[in-house]
This record gives C-alpha cells, sequence and structure tokens, in this order.
C-alpha cells in the first residue's frame, strides 16, 4: 500500500476541447487508408459498368480482356451467381418488393454504373486496359425517371417481374382524424416540396483490398466502410466463407457521411477473386464511378398540407412523400424514408398528423443512407410549410414556431408518429439564435433595405432530430454497442469499442471519459476499433451514436473495473469492499484519503494473482454491451441571413447562426467541428448540390466538374451558440451531434431567399436555389404583377 | 519506358516509369509515399496536392515524366524537422476530421503562405478554392492557416 502525498484529482478533461490524438499521424501522412495498403502480390480489380440505365444485356465477350498483358482474373456474372450469394438488405418493410440483386448483373441492367463484368490485374492501369476490351452488347429497354410517372399503370417498369413499380406503401398516424382535422381548420397551406438527390461524396471514395490466404484458410478484408462488424457478418455469408475464419478492417477511413454503412458488389467481387486467386486483390473507385457507384442521398417529394387556426395554432398535418428509391434496395434503403415519417412533427404539437410513405423503383442509382437520413426530408417538409403558414397567417415565422413547441416541462412528450422525445427545450435554443442574429435589429434593417430596393431575407428552422440510434427492436441488426475496459498489468489501459469512427474523432473523446474516470494520463490509455480481429463485437459508426451507444458501453464496462478494482484493493488492505473508495486511479480507505492503493498496484495483485478475493477471477478487464432503451433527440434552431440580386438571382448567404443542443459534451472542439460539417452539407443542398438525371437515365452531374461540392469561399463564417440540455437516455446525458447540422440549415437557407423576395409575391422556390431558377422566379412574379 | 530524375524532399531519385504514369501513382506506388492521396479524376479535390518547384500542383494530372528534373515536396517532407506551422495550425485549430483531404489542404495552404505570407480571411478562402474538404465545413481550416501566418509571419 502506498501512503499518498496528495490527494488531488487530475486535471478534469471530460467537456475539455481536447487536441485530437489521431492528427498528428494524419497531418504528416502517415495515415493509412485502404490504398495505402500494398501487401506482395496485390492484384488490382476493374470493373466494367452499364452505360444504359436500362437494358438487357445480350451478350459479354471477356476473351480479349482474358489476353490482355498481365490480367489474371476476369469476373463474369454466372460465375458470380453461382459463387456468391445477392447483395444483403437488412431493412426489410411490411410488403415490400425486393427484387434479388447479385454482384455483378447477368441478363439485364437497371441504372447507369451497374457493374456488369470485374477485370482482375497485376496494376490498376492494366486492369482499365483490359476493362476497355471486354465487350458487353445491349438492348436498351424504356427507361423509368420520373417517381410519380412510374406509379401510374402501362408504363415502364424497372423490374418486369414484379409487375409494378411500387417497392412499399408505409402508412403513418391516424389518417381519419388527420383528415378530420384538416377539412376542419380555418387556414390551409398545400404545397409540393422536393428534397432533392444528392450524392454523398467523402473525399476518400470506396476502397476495398481482400487477402485470402490459403494455408490458415482466412479470409482479411480492409475496407473504407463504418460497420466492420456488420460487413464481416454479412460479406462472409455472401462469398460463403465461415464467420470465425473471415476478419474485416476498416483502417483510416476519409469520411463516410453513410454511404459506408454498406454492402458493396465491389466487395464481395473483390473477396471472390482473392479467394480464387489466393492472392490480394485491390479495389480502388474511381470518383466518377463513386457518383454512379455509392448509393445516393434523399430525393423524396413531399405533398404537404398543414392545417392550423387563425391564431396560428397546429391542428394537423397530413403528407403524402414519395420516395425515389433508385432501381434496387441497399443495405437499408427503404428504412430511411420511414425516419422521414417517424420525424414529421418535429417540435411542435400536432394533435393530428398521417402520412403515406411510398417507395418507387427507379432506373436510378440506389438511394440509402446519407447524413442525415430521412430527418433532413421531414424537417424541410415541415420548416417550409411553417413559413407558408406564417405567410399566410401574416405572423412572424419565430413567433409561430414558439406558440406551437412542445414546452420544456412536457418532456417525455410521445409524438403521434409514435416518437418519444427523451428531453427538449426549443423555446430557449429559439431565443438564443434570435439573440445571436439580432432578431429584431435584422428585421428593421431589413425593412429599410426594401424601401431601397435590396432583397434581404432571414429564414429560421428549429429541428428536433433522432440520434443515438437505437434500441435494438428498431434496427435490422440490433442497436446495442461493444466496448472493453482493460487495465494492463503496468496499469496502462487498453480498450476496445465497436463503433468505427472515421472523422469524429472518438480516439480522443473516449480516451477522456476513460482517463479521467480511472485518474490516468490520456497517453496511458489507447482506443482500438475497426478490427474484428481485435474487438470482439460491434454495430458500427453511423446515426450519431458512438457516443451515446458506444460510449455508453464504455461507462458499463469502467463502472465494472471499478468495482473489480475496489474487491482487490480491500482484500489487500483487509477491508470490506463498502470500505473503500475508488477516485481518481486509486482506491482509498473511506476517511482515510491518504490509505489508499494505485492502479498498477491494484493491476499487479490482479494479474499475479497469487492471493485473490473470494469469488474474484484473476484480471482487470471489463466488457459490457449497452441495449438502450430509447434514441436521443437533439434540436435546435438555424437562421440563414441572405441577400438576393434581383437582376442575377444569385444569392449571397450573408450569415449563419446554429443554436444546437446534442446534450452534454465531452469534447465542445469536435462537436463545433461535427456542427461546421454538417452545416456546410445542408446549406450546400440548398444552394449548391443537385443529382440530375436526364431523361434517359444519364446522371448529369456524374463528376465533380458538375456536381458543386461546396469549396471554401462558398461558405459563410458560421456563428455557433448552444443550449444543454442533457437525456436520462443514458449515464452521459449525451445526444449526439454527427447529422445536426446538415437538418435545420437546408430549409432555414431556402426559408431566408423566399422571405428575401416575398415583396414580389413570391410564396416558394423549389431547391436546389441555383441562381436562373431564383431568377426564374423573380421573373415570373414581377410578370404576373403587371 | 523514360528514365526520369526527380528531387523528392531532398532525396535525389532515378528511375523508369510508363510514360503515362501519373506522378501521383509514380510517389504513392513507387516511392510509397502515400500521404499525398487520390479523391477525383478531374482535378477538383485536390487531395493529390504536391509543390513542384516552389508551386502547388496536382499530382494525379501531372505525369511523372513531366516531373523529370523537377523538385518536389510532399506532406512527409513538409514536416521532416518536427511540425511545419501549418500542420500545427491545422492540429491546433482542429483543420481536419477525416484526413483524407488533409495533406493536400496543408501543402496548398503551404504555397498560399509562400505567395501572400498575410491573407485576409477572404483570401485564405479563394486561395484553397481548389481543394475540397467534406468534413470540415473550412472554417476551422480557415482559422489553422490564420494561426500558421501568425507564427511564420
Amino acid at each position: 500500500m502506498t501512503t499518498m502525498t496528495t490527494t488531488e484529482r487530475p486535471p478534469k478533461l471530460i467537456g475539455e476541447p481536447i487536441k485530437r490524438r489521431e492528427d498528428p499521424r494524419l497531418i504528416t501522412g502517415q495515415g493509412t487508408y485502404v490504398d495505402d495498403l500494398q501487401p506482395a502480390g496485390t492484384l488490382h480489380m476493374a470493373i466494367v459498368r452499364s452505360p444504359y440505365a436500362h437494358a438487357r444485356v445480350t451478350r459479354i465477350d471477356v476473351s480479349a480482356a482474358r489476353q490482355a498483358p498481365g490480367v489474371v482474373d476476369v469476373l463474369t456474372p454466372d460465375e458470380v451467381k453461382q459463387n456468391s450469394e445477392p447483395i444483403p438488405v437488412a431493412a426489410q418493410l411490411e410488403g415490400m418488393q425486393m427484387p434479388v440483386r447479385y454482384a455483378l448483373t447477368g441478363d439485364e441492367v437497371r441504372f447507369v454504373g451497374e457493374p456488369v463484368v470485374a477485370v482482375v490485374a497485376e496494376d490498376r492501369y492494366l486492369a482499365a486496359d483490359a476493362a476497355a476490351l471486354v465487350e458487353v452488347e445491349y438492348e436498351e429497354l424504356p427507361v423509368v425517371v420520373d417517381p410519380e410517372a412510374a406509379l401510374e399503370s402501362g408504363g415502364a417498369l424497372v423490374h418486369e417481374e414484379l409487375g409494378t413499380n411500387l417497392c412499399v406503401v408505409s402508412p403513418i398516424g391516424d389518417a381519419e382524424a388527420a383528415g378530420r382535422a384538416i377539412d376542419g381548420a380555418e387556414v390551409v397551406i398545400r404545397q409540393r416540396l422536393m428534397n432533392h438527390r444528392l450524392i454523398p461524396n467523402p473525399i476518400e471514395p470506396r476502397a476495398v483490398l481482400a487477402h485470402y490466404e490459403p494455408g490458415p484458410a482466412t479470409m482479411t478484408v480492409w475496407s473504407s466502410t463504418q460497420i466492420p462488424h456488420l460487413l464481416k457478418t454479412l460479406l462472409s455469408g455472401c462469398v460463403r466463407l465461415p464467420e470465425q475464419r473471415f476478419r474485416v478492417v476498416a483502417p483510416d477511413v476519409g469520411g463516410g457521411f453513410g454511404c459506408k454503412l454498406n454492402v458493396y458488389p465491389e466487395e464481395i467481387l473483390a473477396a471472390l477473386a482473392s479467394r480464387r486467386l489466393e492472392r490480394p486483390v485491390k479495389f480502388v473507385e474511381t470518383r466518377q464511378e463513386n457518383f454512379v457507384a455509392t448509393i445516393h442521398g434523399r430525393d423524396l417529394i413531399g405533398h404537404v398540407e398543414l392545417g392550423a387556426k387563425r391564431d396560428g395554432m397546429l391542428v394537423g398535418c397530413r403528407i403524402k412523400v414519395i420516395a425515389d428509391i433508385g432501381a434496387y434496395q441497399h443495405l437499408l434503403t427503404a428504412a430511411i424514408p420511414t425516419l422521414t415519417a417517424l420525424m414529421l412533427q418535429g417540435c411542435y404539437k400536432i394533435p393530428a398528423l398521417s402520412g403515406e410513405i411510398v417507395e418507387v423503383f427507379t432506373n436510378k442509382t440506389p438511394t440509402d443512407a446519407y447524413r442525415g437520413a430521412g430527418r433532413p426530408e421531414a424537417t424541410y417538409y415541415l420548416e417550409r410549410s411553417m413559413d407558408l403558414l406564417a405567410a399566410e397567417l401574416g405572423m412572424d415565422p419565430a413567433e409561430l414556431r414558439r406558440k406551437n413547441f412542445i414546452r420544456a416541462d412536457e418532456f417525455p412528450f410521445e409524438t403521434t408518429t409514435g416518437a418519444i422525445y427523451d428531453s427538449g427545450d426549443y423555446e430557449t435554443s429559439l431565443d438564443k439564435a434570435l439573440a445571436v442574429v439580432g432578431y429584431s435589429d435584422l428585421r428593421n434593417e431589413q425593412a429599410r433595405l426594401r424601401r431601397e430596393g435590396c432583397y434581404l431575407g432571414v429564414g429560421l428552422a428549429t429541428y428536433v432530430e433522432i440520434c443515438g440510434v437505437g434500441p435494438s427492436s428498431s434496427m435490422p441488426a440490433g442497436g446495442w454497442e461493444m466496448g472493453t475496459v482493460r487495465v494492463e498489468r503496468t496499469g496502462k489501459v487498453t480498450v476496445l469499442t465497436g463503433v468505427s469512427p472515421h472523422g469524429q474523432g472518438e480516439e480522443t473523446s473516449f480516451a477522456q471519459i476513460v482517463a479521467e474516470r480511472l485518474g490516468v494520463e490520456m497517453d496511458d490509455v489507447t482506443i482500438i476499433h475497426s478490427d474484428t480481429a481485435q474487438v470482439s463485437a460491434g454495430i458500427g459508426t453511423f446515426g450519431s451514436r458512438s457516443l451515446a451507444v458506444g460510449g455508453t458501453a464504455l461507462v458499463m464496462s469502467l463502472d465494472k473495473v471499478e468495482a473489480k478494482a475496489k474487491r482487490f484493493a480491500s482484500h489487500a488492505m483487509e477491508l470490506k469492499a463498502d470500505d473503500v473508495e475508488f477516485e481518481a486511479g486509486r482506491v482509498f480507505v473511506k476517511g482515510s484519503p491518504e490509505k489508499a492503493m494505485t492502479l498498477p498496484e491494484i493491476a499487479t495483485l490482479a494479474y499475479n494473482a497469487v492471493d485473490l478475493p473470494p469469488d474474484t477471477e484473476p484480471g482487470l478487464e471489463a466488457t459490457s454491451y449497452f441495449e438502450p432503451g430509447n434514441c436521443t433527440y437533439p434540436f435546435g434552431t438555424h437562421v440563414a441571413v441572405v441577400e438576393v440580386d434581383p437582376i442575377s438571382g444569385t444569392i449571397d448567404l450573408q450569415r449563419f447562426v446554429s443554436a444546437d443542443d446534442c446534450g452534454n459534451i465531452i469534447n465542445p472542439m469536435i462537436v463545433e467541428g461535427q456542427i461546421h460539417g454538417g452545416l456546410a452539407q445542408g446549406i450546400a443542398q440548398a444552394l449548391y448540390e443537385e443529382a440530375v438525371y436526364d431523361e434517359n437515365g444519364q446522371l448529369l452531374t456524374g463528376s465533380l466538374m458538375d456536381y458543386a461540392v461546396p469549396s471554401a469561399d462558398q461558405l459563410p463564417t458560421f456563428e455557433l451558440a448552444s443550449t444543454v440540455t442533457p437525456t436520462d437516455v443514458n449515464p452521459l446525458g449525451a445526444k449526439g451531434v454527427g447529422e445536426a447540422g446538415t437538418i435545420g440549415s437546408t430549409p432555414a437557407v431556402v426559408n431566408a431567399v423566399v422571405d428575401a423576395l416575398s415583396p414580389l409575391g413570391i410564396k416558394h422556390i423549389e431547391m436546389m436555389l441555383r441562381p436562373q431558377r431564383v431568377w426564374e422566379a423573380i421573373e415570373s412574379a414581377k410578370k404576373g404583377a403587371r | 519506358m523514360s528514365e526520369i530524375s526527380v528531387t523528392v524532399n531532398g532525396e535525389k531519385h532515378r528511375e523508369e516509369v510508363e510514360p503515362r504514369l501519373l506522378l501521383v501513382h509514380w510517389l504513392r506506388e513507387q516511392l510509397r509515399l502515400t500521404g499525398t492521396h487520390v479523391g477525383c479524376d478531374t482535378s477538383q479535390c485536390g487531395a493529390c496536392t504536391v509543390v513542384m518547384d516552389g508551386k502547388s500542383v496536382k499530382s494525379c494530372t501531372v505525369l511523372a515524366v513531366q516531373a523529370d528534373g523537377s523538385e518536389l515536396l510532399t506532406i512527409e517532407g513538409l514536416g521532416k524537422d518536427g511540425l511545419h506551422p501549418v500542420q500545427q495550425g491545422f492540429w491546433d485549430q482542429h483543420g481536419l476530421q477525416c484526413g483524407y483531404c488533409t495533406p493536400g489542404m496543408i501543402m496548398a495552404a503551404y504555397q498560399l503562405l509562400q505567395s501572400q505570407p498575410d491573407p485576409s480571411e477572404a483570401e485564405i478562402r479563394t486561395g484553397l478554392r481548389g481543394n475540397l474538404c467534406r468534413c470540415t465545413g473550412y472554417q476551422n481550416i480557415v482559422k489553422a492557416v490564420q494561426q500558421a501566418a501568425e507564427t511564420t509571419r
């Protein structure tokens, strides 16, 4: 036993803006992304893709490709179908049509970019050369592009064998009650609102390296994925290898935003090829492949009806959503629009609400989770509608929102859509955002500028979203998370987590939690993640769940480690476990804090194990699975200030204020970074980014030359404010922040632009707000006024 | 095959390359300098930015043979003797998240500060227009470059 000379706690870490431990490797070029790996003998795979949106494949001739220099193997659809299972679809809704899709398409292609043949060669240049020699003959078929037209009978079909383009219809809420409420409302606004298709575009395209080793009969797959553990289970099944000899590693991953939360054909193909060739096989997407072959996001048309009394009190909402999901389901495709349905009520008390979510096949790239995944769409519909209603009633949009908020004393609050909001204080968030932006001064300024012929607009959006997903009952593969805390013999700490950070900084924030709780230096804590051979189990990083669910699993393990440390120490000190306390890396005698044992001393006892306490196993390690009882519901207020040039239709986004509440915060620097990035993507949907297809199903915005991922000079400096309303869903009180920025920002910008142009009588302009579209709206409003 | 002679991070390399080999692939796959990344194929993203004879270039749009006789600086060379102020700025100001665009962004920022040692915020934003970041919204990248400008001034 050591007699401590000091009982001071080590520095506080939780809640501090600690610089990231990930960064030294990443800023010096020492990061390791999949394409940086080059085991001896690595082969490269290139994919021959469909140039047509819909065609019958009448002939495939790979003979020239097989003869090409450096070619080792060519995979064709027939072999792939024989040797693998279909691409997995986890989200299966009641009554859903689910076409089967293999990694290579045999007889028919249904979107531009669909893989047809895979070529494996000694290097990436030779693979590309050989892929160009593959001859595929196509017979073009009628193309389905418009999801609303696709629902009419007698038209072209994406999947002939289904006899319909309708994938699934999911009703929500009480249609009769909502109908009565709308019919009886004093004011009803009705609007078709398009939340258009986006392309996620992480700067690292998808990459996979599969290495089958015949001796031990093991497969190792390095993939740029957000879900290494789920990928291990699903991919091993796809290529019919035993899961226990299948390892997936996600090394440094260059951004995901939901699009790397999937099982892709190229992962199956690389694994199949490696198994056959017994050599490492690598596939790295080009950016132009990424545009067509990685999932897209959003693409939901909403027909909204919102009813209210003259005084602004909401009475009912009815919505029909038509989701263009593309040609096939991917892992979670069908579930994403149902999140839109769940979150339709937003921050408000709406006594009656109903909806119908109609998911439709078209000849386009499949959609799936993209940052926000369902909540940005719901928030866009509701927050645009609130502004339309405010305009109709002649009310200030902030006051209309305030009037209808769920009040802070009404939580937990069950929505008519079945969500149970854990905690919230929407009015305080609104007040804070309005104070930061200087709302009343801005309105005065706006009135003054309008007299001068300047079009200044202020746009608001209040949002509530869903994070910390989630209870396993709401997830197709479980919603828990796993965390292990191991105190080594020396007192150093190894942490294993089932989440898979790819930019979110959990190597830092998790170490803050563990180091503070155990009273050790952060340098003495190592966070291991994203390797299924090291980390026993996990779900992954998405749905802003890493801290709320994965962090909580660690807190549970910390509790267990502390309890066990107390047993070892009290036994050594010949006391009862209740007579000692654990604090700041030491166990001390209650009332006599100078009598203590340090963590390394306790660890030595635990592993030497010569004098074990009764009923205690050696070792100082604990593993926990946290199964959350509910999701968490972060919220906030976003405000955009724009000036619109009526001559050119260009929009100057002058200011953007974001007041976000993600519950308790571990590292405020990381939280702010997450918000910044989310805002950039949400603002970009309003102003810059749109996936555009032509009538032949060709993606016109198929490269970074044509699809405007914003650059630094296209975004303002964001003004952040925050409130903190903890959740009781987990002991950290943390809700999640990865997606918040994308959710309120899009409607805030559109509301601001419409507000700016409201003197012209403009009530709505469809996103994305390219200058031409804004200019046309201005011109047609002027003509109408003449 | 063509012979090229290139100085990379102060070290001279003389090698045979295929005429069509891109500079970025030569750096990554032959010299194994994998800090320089590839993010697109149309010269928009800038993840492959390196400094060639004092100018930043997108190494996915330069053939290795075009680099013959030149001096290159890559992310690995920038911090050889301890973190460069630009690297330090990115670390201190949380100027990166996933880190994939970061080496190219740092090299572009380094070159920007060489030509404009005291840039305004607008000049930083315009100067980095050729490099895309999908994670940060650029705000902390701007702060990182401002910090670097202050410390090197």
